[in-house]
């Protein structure tokens, strides 16, 4: 493994360029940073390059200057990952904590699996966002694709704009929140009364996602728990 | 798991730079599939002379001396030509299926892969990065390109089973994905008399477009009859003489993704392969829809 290339650390921010120095370099410079460290790096010239700042376990700040490739800031913990561009497919699969923002687009399967932490998309998702997600949250300020949030299990997703088809199929205990329009519900995902502690938690995540939406124009989406157990009369459904 | 790519150029002054960016987006795309590649390129002036049909063959009985002189026996008319890589290059001052009469003829067991005044294709089994450099992709130029990286899975590693397939005039098709019911279609498009280079599903998908283009279908619907007709997951990238088009089936599992400038439009499984692109860092980037055709015209 060869070393990281790093110019001068300005403001002691590390300054990191991927034309000259490896993905698997930039990685272990964060994974090799000393328990608790809130260290600050600023990557360039991503260049879509596929699993940057995988599998933080710190609680540093890590910068992409431009779009990156697939699994960006995949298993996240405890780490703030900002990316200036758009991200390829399953950006923050599977996080435990911490917070990635992609100031773009996302690619699908954005925040699959994921546990926990914050995810925020401020421009489109695209098909099966949060796809399994157990205790994430999800906001995205634009659109959301086909299949997103299918067999939601925890967490909360917030949808500024709109939802594609087959929204929240087989979900679980997860929330949707939809302010447009949603090309069709999943089987089992049903639209529910907002009351005042979705409305408090949807304010709260607007808030976290540096949002300005109004909650009250917002629709809530849950499970109406017809599928979790066997009945003959849902075979179709399956 | 295939790695597809196309570019078509809107500003002419970037055709002499074709077969270069066309490589970097071919090279990036190796890591999607390293058992053989291809290549289809539109108006290269030393594949495609003014005036001249070309026709490409792979799996030629004949060393590629021998055959441009039994071409030429048969057509009875000069046949110029270059041997590229695992691809030979055939054209003549006539009419492109003259020549691919001639072709068949002469060499009996080659396959075709393409024919036209405008398309080369060029293709074979091997790492893309070798396979550029016997193409000499980066020397050629043109208005137009795709590129195809395979990691063979409905069939086996084969020459003929490598991408582009192109089985109409100027037509050219890339697939990643699989269709699911190619061998009912294929069925079908056999008893209408249509025969196969391959046993690919891909090539079933080719011929199904190449039928509807005959029929007097636009790409546009022939795409859409597509998606009515074929199961199975596939990024698709057609292009003919005049168009450039995506398409993605329902689920839209295999990833896509396009860039627009003034310039250029391009195509790419993943992002990465469009960063040697001019002006990649204003284009308008977007994942195409699933089931919807996005085609250019030139």
């Amino acid at each position: 493994m060869g070393t990281l290339t790093v110019s001068q650390a300005v403001d002691e921010v590390t300054q990191v360029d991927l034309s000259n120095s490896t993905v698997r370099d930039l990685n272990s410079a964060l994974h090799t940073e000393p328990q608790g460290s809130t260290a600050h790096y600023r990557v360039a010239k991503p260049e879509g390059k596929h699993s940057l700042a995988v599998g933080l376990d710190r609680p540093v700040t890590v910068e992409i200057g431009g779009h990156v490739g697939y699994y960006a800031a995949g298993m996240n913990q405890h780490a703030t990952v900002e990316i200036h561009g758009n991200a390829g497919v399953g950006v923050a699969e599977n996080m435990m904590s911490g917070r990635v923002h992609v100031h773009g687009d996302a690619s699908q399967s954005a925040g699959a699996t994921a546990h926990g932490g914050l995810l925020v998309v401020d421009g489109n998702a695209a098909a099966r966002c949060g796809i399994s997600m157990k205790g994430v949250d999800i906001v995205v300020g634009g659109n959301v694709g086909h299949m997103s949030g299918f067999m939601a299990q925890a967490g909360r997703m917030v949808v500024c704009g709109d939802a594609g088809d087959a929204l929240g199929d087989s979900i679980y205990e997860a929330r949707i929140y939809v302010q447009g329009t949603v090309k069709s519900l999943g089987a089992d995902c049903v639209a529910k009364e907002m009351r005042a502690e979705h409305l408090e938690e949807l304010t709260e995540l607007l808030r976290a996602a540096g949002r300005d939406d109004d909650p009250t124009a917002f629709t809530r989406y849950g499970s109406a728990r017809t599928l979790y157990n066997f009945h003959v009369d849902n075979a179709s459904a399956y | 798991m295939c790695g597809i790519a196309g570019l078509h150029l809107r500003d002419a002054s970037l055709q002499p730079q074709l077969g270069s960016l066309l490589q970097t987006m071919l090279c990036q795309a190796a890591e999607r599939g390293t058992d053989a590649a291809g290549v289809g390129i539109y108006g290269d002036a030393s594949l495609n002379p003014a005036g001249r049909a070309t026709v490409c063959v792979i799996e030629s009985p004949l060393s590629a001396a021998e055959a441009f002189a039994a071409v030429e026996a048969v057509l009875g008319q000069p046949v110029e030509g270059r041997a590229s890589g695992q691809t030979s290059v055939f054209t003549a001052a006539v009419a492109p299926e003259v020549l691919e009469a001639a072709v068949r003829a002469a060499l009996p067991g080659a396959v075709l892969t393409s024919r036209g005044d405008n398309l080369s294709v060029l293709k074979g089994t091997g790492h893309p990065d070798d396979l550029a450099t016997t193409f000499k992709l980066a020397e050629a130029c043109g208005y137009q390109g795709v590129a195809h990286t395979r990691m063979a899975t409905e069939s086996a590693v084969t020459s003929t089973g490598s991408h582009p397939y192109s089985v109409g005039p100027d037509q050219c098709m890339v697939h990643n994905g699989s269709f699911s019911n190619h061998a009912t279609i294929r069925r079908e498009l056999m008893a209408e008399g249509i025969a196969f280079d391959s046993e690919n599903d891909t090539e079933v998908g080719a011929r199904f477009v190449a039928k509807q283009l005959a029929d007097s279908a636009d790409v546009e619907k022939a795409l859409r009859l597509l998606c009515e007709r074929f199961d199975g997951f596939y990024t698709l990238l057609v292009a003919t003489e005049n168009s450039f088009a995506v398409v993605r089936d329902a689920i839209a599992c295999k990833p896509a993704v396009i860039a627009e400038t003034d310039q250029w439009v391009a195509m790419a499984s993943e992002y990465r392969y469009l960063t040697g692109l001019p002006g990649v860092e204003s284009a308008r980037i977007f994942e195409p829809e699933p089931e919807v055709v996005y085609a250019w015209e030139r």
